[in-house]
C-alpha cells in the first residue's frame, strides 16, 4: 500500500527504483541498508524538489507485523537528508510571521506559498531555510530545542513546515497547539530525542537519517558519527501516516461522509 | 493532545461507536500520569522544563456509576468542567475524553481555512452542527488594502450566510467601522461583551488567545483548523485532561499595579514553557478583587507559559458582568476543597513591583524601574490584552496625573467598538468630567484608531502602527518574539497600561510610580 499525502500540494515524481524489506527488519547502521542512490528525475520544475535525498519508506506487510494498530500498518518509516537546527522557543511568527496568514491553507495555491515562506521570520543570523525564489526547503528534518511551535495555536505553521518538504522535526520538546496541529494535519512527523539536546550536537547542514518505529526512534548524524535515541511516535504514527485526523478516520471506516 | 483513544460510552454519532469498539480492543498499555505532588508551595526555579511523556495515553476502563456507592474523588474546576462536558461523573488527568462543544469561535485569519476543511471531509453541502454555538467575528486583518485579507472576511460572509450563523459580527464599509452596526472588533473581547463566554461551559477558538475566556469559570482554549472543522461539523473535540497549576495571589493590589504585571510575574516565574499541557487556577483574595477586565488580562496570557487553560472562579463580580448580556443558564463550578493541583504557588501581591518582558520572550522579566535606561520610539496600547476599557482608563489616569505630553508616538486601538464608545462617553474619575479620549489628545497621543487586532502581531503592511523598522516599543499586548509586530529586528517590552502610558510621557521604559506618588 503506498503512502499518499493527499493534501501535499506537490507529489515527488515517480522513482526509477522502489524499496520492499521484510517486515522483520530491525533497525540496522543505514550504510548496510542504503544502497548508492541513482535516479532520474523527469526534468521539470519538480527536479529541484530532488536536491535532496528523497524519501525511502519501509512497508511492513500488515499480515506478519506484530501489534498493528487497527486499520493500518505498523508505522516504520526512514527519513533521510540535511537537517536544519534551530534553538528553543521558535515561535510561530517565526515559522510563518503573521503577515502571511491571508494565505488559506485549505487553498493548493497558497498552500504551496506558505511552504515557500516557512522559517522566513527568523532572525538574520539563521541561514535561509527557504531558498529566495525557491518553492521547497532543501532541508527535509528540522532539529529544535524546546518548546518548538510555541505561541499562536495558527496551523498555517505545520501546514507551512510540510509544504515546504520537510518530513520531520526532530525537538526537545514541543508547545502543545503546534503538536497537535502537526498531528490533526498529518503535514510534519513531530518527533522528540530521548537523549540530550539534539540542537547542540548537530549543525545545519549535517546529513542525518531519521528512522522511526512504533516502539523506538533513531536519529543518526552521518556528518558527525553519532546516534541518538527518539522517543516513540507511538499511536500519533498512523494519523499523520494517513495523512490527519480526517484521513485516519476515513481509513479506519469511523468517518462521517457528508452529514446532513 | 490528538489522542484517539476514546472514553465516553455518550454520542450521538455512531463512528464513534465503531471507533471506541475498536479501540478498546486493541492491547496498547502505558503508564499514564498517575499520582499527584500533594499540594506545596513551591517556587519554581527557571529549570523547570516538563516533559511530554507520552503521545498517547491508554484507554482506561469506565468508572462504574457511583451507585456502587463509591465516593466521589475531588476534582479540580478544569476537571469538572471537562467531565460534564464529557457526560462522566469524574475524571483522572491524562484522560482523553470526547467533549461537547458550547462554543466555537473564528475569525478572519482561520475562519477561512476551517470552512475550507469542514466542506472538504463533511460535504460542500453539510450543515454545521448547530448555527447558534458559532461565532464568527472578523478582527484581525480589517482596515487593510490588502485583497486577501478583504477576501477573506467575504469567505466569513459567504459561509455565514449559507449556514444562517446566527452570530457573525459583519463589516463591510472599511472606511467607516462606525457604519457597520454588527462589527464588534477582537474577538475575544467582543465574546465576553456579547455574552457568550458563561461559568461552566466549554469554549474554543481558532486562536490562541481564546484561554481569555476562562476569567468566566469556564474552559477556553485554542485550536487549530482541522479540530475546528471537526468541531464544525460534530459540535466534539478530544481533549486530554490537563492537571492543574494553582496560583494563589494574596495581599492588597497595590495602586500601581495591574493584572498585566501579575501575570508577567507569573510567566517570568515559571517560563515560556512552564504550564505546558497544563491548566492554570487563579485565586486568591487578589483575584477576588479583579474586575472582569482584568481577571481576563491574567487569562489571556495562559498561552504564554505554554498552557492549555486558565480559570477564575466565578463570583457575584462575573455574575454582575454576566447581567444582561446573556439570558442562557449557566451552571458554575469549583475546585473541591480536596483536589489534587500538580503545584501551588502563593504570592504575596502587596510586595510585587510593575514589571515587563523585555525582548525576546514573555518570560525575559525584569522590573520596571530597572528597565529606566532603556530608550523607547514609540507606545502600543491596545489588543485584547491592554485595549479594553479598563486598560485605557488606567493609561488616561498616568497622563492626568502627570498633565504632561508624551515624548514618543503613541498608538492607541480599541479593542471593540464598545471599548471605542467608552473612550469617548466614560467620564475619568477624578479628572473632573474628561473622557479618556480628551485627555489622550491633551497628551498628544495618536487618535484612538479603529477597533480590531492591530499591530499586536505585525498584520499586512498597511496595519497601523505596524512595526516597519527596527526601534523599540513598549506595548500592552501579549508576545515579543522577534518580529511580532513586524520587523525582526525590532524591540518589543510587554507592559501594563500603567507603564506604557508612564513610558510614553518620558520616551524610556518607566516604573508608573513615577507618575502616581
Amino acid at each position: 500500500m503506498t503512502t499518499t499525502m493527499a493534501s501535499k500540494a506537490l507529489q515527488p515524481p515517480p522513482c526509477a527504483f522502489s524499496f520492499s524489506f521484510a517486515p522483520t527488519h530491525r533497525l540496522a547502521p543505514p550504510s548496510a541498508r542504503l544502497p548508492l542512490l541513482r535516479y532520474s528525475w523527469p526534468s521539470s520544475s519538480l527536479s529541484r524538489r530532488c536536491n535532496h535525498s528523497p524519501t525511502l519508506t519501509l512497508h511492513a506487510t500488515s499480515s506478519s507485523s506484530s501489534s498493528t494498530l487497527e486499520g493500518g500498518e505498523a508505522v516504520e518509516k526512514v527519513f533521510h537528508g540535511e537537517c536544519f537546527v534551530l534553538d528553543d522557543n521558535i515561535d510561530t511568527d517565526q515559522i510563518i510571521p503573521a503577515e502571511y496568514l491571508t494565505l488559506v491553507p485549505s487553498n493548493p495555491e497558497e498552500y504551496a506559498k506558505l511552504g515557500s515562506l516557512a522559517l522566513v521570520g527568523l532572525p538574520s543570523r539563521y541561514p535561509s531555510f527557504v531558498a529566495p525564489g525557491q518553492p521547497l526547503s532543501r532541508y527535509a528534518i528540522i532539529i529544535a530545542g524546546a518548546n518548538f511551535g510555541c505561541g499562536s495555536s495558527r496551523e498555517h505553521a505545520p501546514v507551512a513546515l510540510g509544504a515546504s518538504g520537510v518530513k520531520a522535526v526532530v525537538a526537545e520538546s514541543y508547545a502543545r497547539i503546534f503538536f497537535r496541529n502537526s498531528v490533526a494535519t498529518g503535514e510534519i512527523y513531530p518527533l522528540e530525542s530521548a537523549e540530550g539536546r539534539l540542537c547542540k550536537e548537530c549543525r545545519t547542514g549535517d546529513l542525518v537519517t531519521v528512522e522511526m518505529e512504533k516502539e523506538r526512534g533513531r536519529l543518526t548524524n552521518h556528518t558527525t558519527g553519532k546516534e541518538h535515541k527518539l522517543k516513540p511516535i507511538g499511536d500519533a504514527g498512523p494519523v499523520i501516516e494517513a495523512g490527519g485526523i480526517f484521513a485516519y478516520a476515513r481509513k479506519t471506516g469511523m468517518i462521517v461522509a457528508a452529514t446532513m | 493532545m490528538m489522542d484517539f483513544l476514546c472514553q465516553s460510552l455518550h454520542y450521538k454519532n455512531n463512528f464513534l461507536t465503531n471507533f471506541e469498539r475498536k479501540l478498546l480492543s486493541s492491547s496498547s498499555s502505558a503508564a499514564s500520569l498517575s499520582g499527584f505532588l500533594p499540594d506545596s508551595i513551591h517556587v519554581n526555579k527557571k529549570e523547570y522544563r516538563p516533559s511530554i511523556r507520552a503521545v498517547m495515553a491508554p484507554p482506561q476502563p469506565q468508572r462504574p456509576p457511583s451507585t456502587t456507592g463509591l465516593v466521589k474523588q475531588a476534582m479540580t474546576m478544569t476537571e469538572k468542567i471537562l467531565a460534564r462536558a464529557s457526560e462522566r461523573s469524574n475524571l483522572d488527568t491524562g484522560e482523553n475524553v470526547w467533549v461537547n462543544v458550547d462554543i466555537l469561535m473564528t475569525h478572519d485569519v482561520c475562519g477561512p481555512g476551517t470552512i475550507g476543511i469542514f466542506k472538504r471531509e463533511f460535504g460542500e453541502n453539510a450543515k454545521v452542527w448547530d448555527r447558534e454555538k458559532i461565532v464568527i467575528i472578523p478582527d484581525h486583518y480589517i482596515f487593510t488594502n490588502d485583497e486577501l485579507a478583504n477576501r477573506n472576511v467575504d469567505i466569513l460572509r459567504d459561509f455565514s450566510v449559507e449556514q444562517n450563523i446566527k452570530y457573525f459580527y459583519d463589516i463591510n464599509d472599511r472606511s467607516n467601522f462606525r457604519a457597520n452596526p454588527d462589527y464588534k472588533g477582537v474577538c475575544h473581547i467582543a465574546l465576553a461583551q456579547e455574552g457568550h463566554c458563561r461559568p461552566g461551559e466549554v469554549l474554543l477558538g481558532t486562536d490562541s488567545h481564546t484561554c481569555n475566556a476562562g476569567a468566566f469559570g469556564q474552559f477556553a482554549t485554542g485550536i487549530g483548523n482541522t479540530d475546528a472543522g471537526f468541531v464544525m461539523g460534530t459540535g466534539k473535540v478530544l481533549l486530554k485532561v490537563p492537571p492543574t497549576l494553582r496560583f494563589v495571589m494574596d495581599g492588597e493590589m497595590p495602586d500601581y499595579l495591574l493584572a498585566k504585571d501579575l501575570i508577567l510575574q507569573i510567566i517570568g516565574e515559571i517560563t515560556v514553557a512552564g504550564a505546558t499541557y497544563k491548566s492554570m487556577e487563579f485565586t486568591g483574595s487578589t483575584v477576588e478583587s479583579l474586575s472582569m477586565e482584568e481577571r481576563m488580562t491574567l487569562c489571556n496570557m495562559v498561552i504564554e507559559a505554554g498552557g492549555k487553560n486558565g480559570v477564575v472562579p466565578a463570583d457575584q463580580t462575573t455574575f454582575n458582568y454576566l447581567e444582561g448580556k446573556t439570558s442562557a443558564k449557566f451552571e458554575p463550578v469549583y475546585s473541591d476543597e480536596k483536589a489534587k493541583f500538580l503545584h501551588e504557588y502563593k504570592f504575596d501581591t502587596s510586595k510585587l513591583e510593575p514589571v515587563v518582558a523585555k525582548p525576546h520572550s514573555p518570560d525575559n522579566r525584569a522590573l520596571a524601574r530597572e528597565c529606566k535606561d532603556v530608550k523607547i520610539d514609540r507606545v502600543y496600547i491596545g489588543s485584547c490584552t491592554g485595549g479594553k476599557t479598563e486598560d485605557f482608563l488606567a493609561a488616561a489616569k498616568i497622563f492626568l496625573a502627570s498633565g504632561k505630553k508624551v515624548k514618543v508616538p503613541t498608538f492607541l486601538v480599541p479593542a471593540t467598538q464598545k471599548v471605542w464608545m467608552d473612550l469617548y462617553g466614560l467620564p475619568v474619575p477624578g479628572s473632573g468630567g474628561k473622557t479618556c479620549s480628551q485627555i489622550f489628545e491633551e497628551a498628544g497621543c495618536d487618535t484612538p484608531a479603529s477597533p480590531n487586532c492591530g499591530a499586536c502581531l505585525g498584520g499586512p503592511r498597511d496595519t497601523y502602527a505596524r512595526m516597519n523598522e527596527a526601534k523599540v516599543c513598549v506595548s500592552t499586548t501579549n508576545r515579543n518574539f522577534p518580529g511580532r509586530m513586524g520587523n525582526k529586528e525590532a524591540q518589543i517590552y510587554l507592559a501594563s497600561p500603567f507603564t506604557a502610558a508612564a513610558s510614553a510621557l518620558t520616551g524610556y521604559v518607566t516604573d508608573p510610580r513615577e507618575f502616581l506618588r
